[in-house]
């Protein structure tokens, strides 16, 4: 392989990396907020985060791309491709994120927050204070298989042009005719992001453990 | 345990002059079909120490998670220091309480539980002055001298920077009443604190209550099966049976003549 191709690889897994960052970025937002809705004492606000979460289950995040990028211009709006891959992959993620967060939330145990009801926390301090701070060491591991399934998801933006590292590559195999070598080297490639990013959110979770005094516990490579 | 010196920042808010602090009007609590409390009437005056006994099942915790605002009665009004806790006065009628009435009111009633439910995310010092702090609006050094006379109180001085994890049951426990006094309530709430201690770790809890109990004002609602202790700190004992009180009076009474039979089968079976 030539130089300029390797660039074209290189450049793509930045597209790669950025699509990534981005809708995990949203899909964090979304799970948080569609996770403590579906905790809310209020029923309609229950049922509706339910509904979103049941869509967003329910449809491919492809289709939502193609959705987003093909459909909603006839509608007026003209998505960025790179704009309609974080939407689609973001919403669809975070409604598998929500459902991460309400197991964290509810894993927490009742008497937690009657603890805190009991020294007179408002429902907001008592969810800032106590139950999430316990929460979030429970999410990190499935969130780090939900951002794995999501590199992997990001993929699919290469139906939409967007120059990611499988639209790169199917580009540089025009070029050259290579297909064992650039698809090998992508697969490379894939591992390596998902290996750093298991590892970055190894090191989140033993963080969270930490500050809620489950340091040792931490360490010893369980689950 | 305690030096006399750290009691005097233990104080407790005024008593409302020697009267009645609780009061239980027709209170009637149900779970489904099952009748806990039924139509309970009671009273206890401020700066009294009041113990709840009865078989088990007989509804003594759900008393103290009702004056918790843990849950709320089916019918009846139960108020403290004059105030309700489950109602709001709205141009004359009582109508049920909003949650910032309920929180306004909570706040003169600290309750201990029997698993401690330490936050394990705060070390000791900050689950101590998180609430003085963020809930009273003490300063954090306010809030941390007063603490630290807490600590001294209950005789863990040393552990003010460990997680809770890193304690004993009756360590934590104790953590766990200093907690709730640095809220100084008026009245504080013991459900069976020792109950889920090692044998040897009881005795240190039940003397860091008793110290309380002598030396502060406050008003202690306890449910113990610690028959001794009871004894000890108790001006009056409740006897509690399918939902009523049906016995009770000061704790020589109780525990060596009492009226009725039932008290007395109680007694036999845990004495
Ligand atoms: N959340 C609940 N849901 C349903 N039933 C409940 C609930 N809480 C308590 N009960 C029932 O109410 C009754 C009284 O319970 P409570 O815990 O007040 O008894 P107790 O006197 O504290 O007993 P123990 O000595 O065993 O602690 C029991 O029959 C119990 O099963
Ligand atoms: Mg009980």
């Amino acid at each position: 392989m030539t130089g300029p191709l390797w660039v074209l690889l290189l450049k793509g897994a930045w597209i790669t990396v950025q699509l990534m960052l981005y809708s995990a970025a949203l899909a964090a937002a979304v799970a948080f907020g569609i996770g403590l809705a579906r905790t809310s004492r209020l029923w309609i606000v229950r049922f509706l985060s339910g509904v979103y979460v049941e869509f967003f289950r329910g449809t491919s995040a492809l289709v939502l791309m193609f959705w987003l990028f093909f459909a909603l211009p006839l509608l007026g709006w003209q998505l960025a491709g790179l704009w309609a891959g974080t939407l689609a992959l973001g919403l669809s993620y975070g409604a598998y994120g929500s459902e991460v967060v309400r197991g964290a939330l509810q894993s927490v145990p009742a008497a937690q927050r009657e603890a805190a009801v009991a020294l007179s926390f408002s429902p907001w301090q008592r969810l800032r204070k106590v139950i999430l701070p316990q929460a979030v060491p429970e999410m990190m591991p499935p969130f780090n298989n939900l951002l794995i399934e999501l590199l992997k998801g990001t993929a699919l933006a290469s139906l939409l042009s967007i120059g990611e590292l499988t639209f790169e590559a199917k580009l540089a195999r025009l070029s050259t005719g290579e297909s064992a070598q650039v698809y090998g080297i992508i697969l490379v490639m894939y591992f390596v992001i998902a290996f750093v990013v298991t590892r970055v959110m190894r090191l989140l979770e033993r963080r969270a453990k930490a500050s809620v005094g489950q340091a040792s516990l931490a360490g010893g490579g369980h689950r | 345990m305690s030096a006399d010196s750290s009691l005097s920042k233990v104080t407790v808010n005024p008593a409302v002059d020697g009267s009645e602090l609780i009061r239980f009007d027709k209170v009637t609590k149900r779970f489904g079909a099952n009748t806990v409390l039924d139509a309970l009437d009671f009273t206890v005056s401020s700066g009294k120490h009041v113990t709840l006994i009865g078989p088990s099942g007989s509804g003594k915790t759900t008393i103290l998670r009702l004056l918790m605002t843990l849950a709320r009665p089916d019918e009846g009004t139960i108020r403290v220091g004059g105030e309700y806790l489950t109602h709001e006065e709205r141009g004359g009628r009582l109508v049920p309480a909003g949650e910032k009435h309920v929180r306004e009111v909570r706040k003169n009633i600290g309750m201990v539980f029997q698993q401690f439910n330490l936050f394990p995310n705060m070390k000791v010092m900050r689950n101590i002055t998180e609430a003085p702090v963020h809930v009273l609006g003490l300063s954090a050094d306010e809030a941390e001298e007063r603490a630290r006379g807490l600590l001294e109180l209950v005789g863990l001085t040393e552990h003010a920077d460990k997680f809770p994890t890193q304690l004993s049951g009756g360590q934590q426990q104790r953590v766990a009443i200093a907690r709730a006094l640095a809220m100084r309530p008026q009245v504080l709430l013991l459900d069976e604190v020792t109950s889920a201690l090692d044998p040897e770790l009881v005795a240190g809890v039940l003397d860091v209550l008793r110290d309380i109990a002598r030396t502060t004002d406050i008003t202690m609602l306890c449910v113990t099966h610690e028959m001794n202790f009871a004894r000890d700190i108790s001006d009056d004992v409740l006897m509690f049976d399918a939902g009523r009180v049906i016995e009770s009076g000061p704790p020589e009474k109780i525990f060596n003549d009492p009226d009725q039979e039932r008290t007395r089968q109680f007694l036999s079976a845990v004495l």
